[in-house]
């Protein structure tokens, strides 16, 4: 569960299409500090697939995806 | 006499100044619009610019021309916003008092923050549109590189829309051989509404553009012509393309009313900044994860000029802003895909037809006079 992370920022990206809560995660981890922690809320579909590819990818670190009401969120530690 | 003071003259600000006009009472109502240039650039149009398919001159009117005759234009830059005092200081030393405070001014291009971009073009400001125009009117042959360079930037789709231009555009020219296009995708798709991602990454696939996923432009190293990404990839251009990093307005910086990237914190309903029940924000400036693109702009500001006059009549149901987004998509070889969406509707995956592109062409002509004027 989520209250055992301190999350350092909180990024609502329901009902958002385009550019998408990727981006939005993309855009708040380069404007963060390493260590921080991240969670986005997403309703798009296509984030379960997308998140944590690119997580991986750029070498952060996914502390976990948890299923809520009408949304997913993901919480993401800044790595590097 | 309430005073509405509206910050920027682009689309946003122009479509609350004029809505406001025609729905409040000059008698009541005094609306000041502060612009910095007082020139008004359709933007949308500098992907056209730099295929050479636009004079720079048919993107530029005067804002002046294009505003309510009720509307006062103050041609100043705002450089200070004071909201417990309600007053915006301008550059000259004016400073001006409001009773409603409308931000709509917008994103500010950040090239410096990306090291290595004097090595790179873009079609982000009408200047490096033209710029652009003569590279590529000189370009024999080679990788033209397209990427993004930071997040959030203005209308998502344009990169990989420019990509497919490019298809077209060296098609047309017969040297379409000699050209290999590249697109850098941020994302493990080609574009970032996934319902559409199918069709674009079809139309790439048989124009025969090249793309890498995830790769966002983190540096550029022109002594060996190399784009590097912050996933830890590497390519080699001859022509580079890269849309610059984006930040909010110096004046929401300064004013200490943005966050990290100078964004206004937007409540995504009601476009009121929060904490503030006097000041709305329309457009680039806000926070909201929706599109910065002036279809989001235009249907912000419907929005907020209603309300406002509802406000100031007293009277009148307050509307919410439902995240409605609509945009045209060229993809080359006049065919076009409609994308629309809300915060309750993803977009339904789109379909390609002629029908769409005569759409996009329509809107560029019905701007000035419909758009602008908040007519639909």
């Amino acid at each position: 569960m989520t209250q055992d992370i301190k999350i350092d920022r909180v990024i609502d990206a329901r009902g958002s299409f385009c550019p998408g809560p990727l981006m939005e995660l993309i855009k708040a981890i380069k404007e963060a500090k390493v260590g921080e922690v991240i969670s986005v809320y997403s309703s798009d579909s296509g984030s379960k697939r997308d998140i944590p590819i690119w997580v991986e990818k750029a070498g952060h670190e996914l502390l976990g995806v948890f299923d809520r009401d009408s949304y997913t969120e993901f919480v993401v530690r800044k790595k590097r | 006499m309430k005073k509405v003071l509206i910050l920027g003259g682009g689309v946003g600000g122009t479509i609350v100044a004029n809505v406001l006009a025609r729905r409040a009472s000059p008698n009541e109502t005094n609306i000041t619009l502060v612009d910095a240039t007082g020139r008004h650039v359709y933007q949308p149009g500098f992907i056209y610019v730099a295929l050479g398919d636009e004079k720079p001159e048919n993107l530029v009117r005067d804002e002046r021309g294009l505003l309510d005759k009720h509307v006062n234009l103050v041609i100043d830059e705002a450089i200070l916003i004071d909201p417990d005092e309600k007053k915006v200081r301008l550059k000259s030393g004016r400073i001006l008092d409001y009773d409603y405070l409308v931000v709509a001014t917008g994103a500010r291009l950040c090239p410096e923050e990306l090291p290595g971009f004097e090595a790179a073009h873009h079609f982000y400001d009408l200047d490096a549109s033209v710029r652009l125009s003569r590279v590529l009117d000189s370009f024999s042959g080679g990788r033209i590189v397209i990427g993004i360079g930071g997040m959030p930037y203005k209308c998502p789709p344009a990169p990989v829309e420019f990509a497919c231009l490019l298809d077209y555009y060296f098609t047309r020219r017969g040297s379409r051989h000699k050209v290999e296009i590249h697109y850098l995708s941020p994302l493990p798709r080609v574009f970032p509404i996934e319902s559409v991602a199918h069709l674009v990454q079809e139309i790439m696939d048989s124009g025969g553009i090249k793309y890498t996923q995830l790769f966002n432009v983190e540096r550029i190293e022109p002594e060996n012509n190399l784009v590097h990404s912050l996933e830890g990839e590497s390519l080699k251009y001859d022509l580079l393309i890269v849309v610059p990093p984006h930040r909010g307005t110096k004046v929401v910086e300064n004013s200490g009313l943005g966050d990290r990237g100078g964004w206004i914190p937007t409540d995504k309903y009601t476009l009121k900044a929060k904490g503030y029940d006097d000041i709305y924000v329309v457009g680039d400036a806000t926070d909201i994860p929706i599109s910065k693109a002036g279809a989001t702009a235009h249907y912000e500001a419907k929005v907020v000029g209603e309300n406002i006059a509802a406000d100031i009549r007293g009277s009148g149901t307050k509307r919410l802003y439902d995240g409605k987004v609509q945009c045209f998509f060229d993809a080359g070889f006049k065919k076009g895909m409609r994308i629309a969406f809300d915060y309750e509707h993803p977009p339904k995956p789109a379909r390609l037809s002629r029908r769409w592109y005569y759409m996009k062409m329509l809107i560029k002509k019905i701007y000035w006079s419909v758009i602008l004027k908040g007519w639909i």
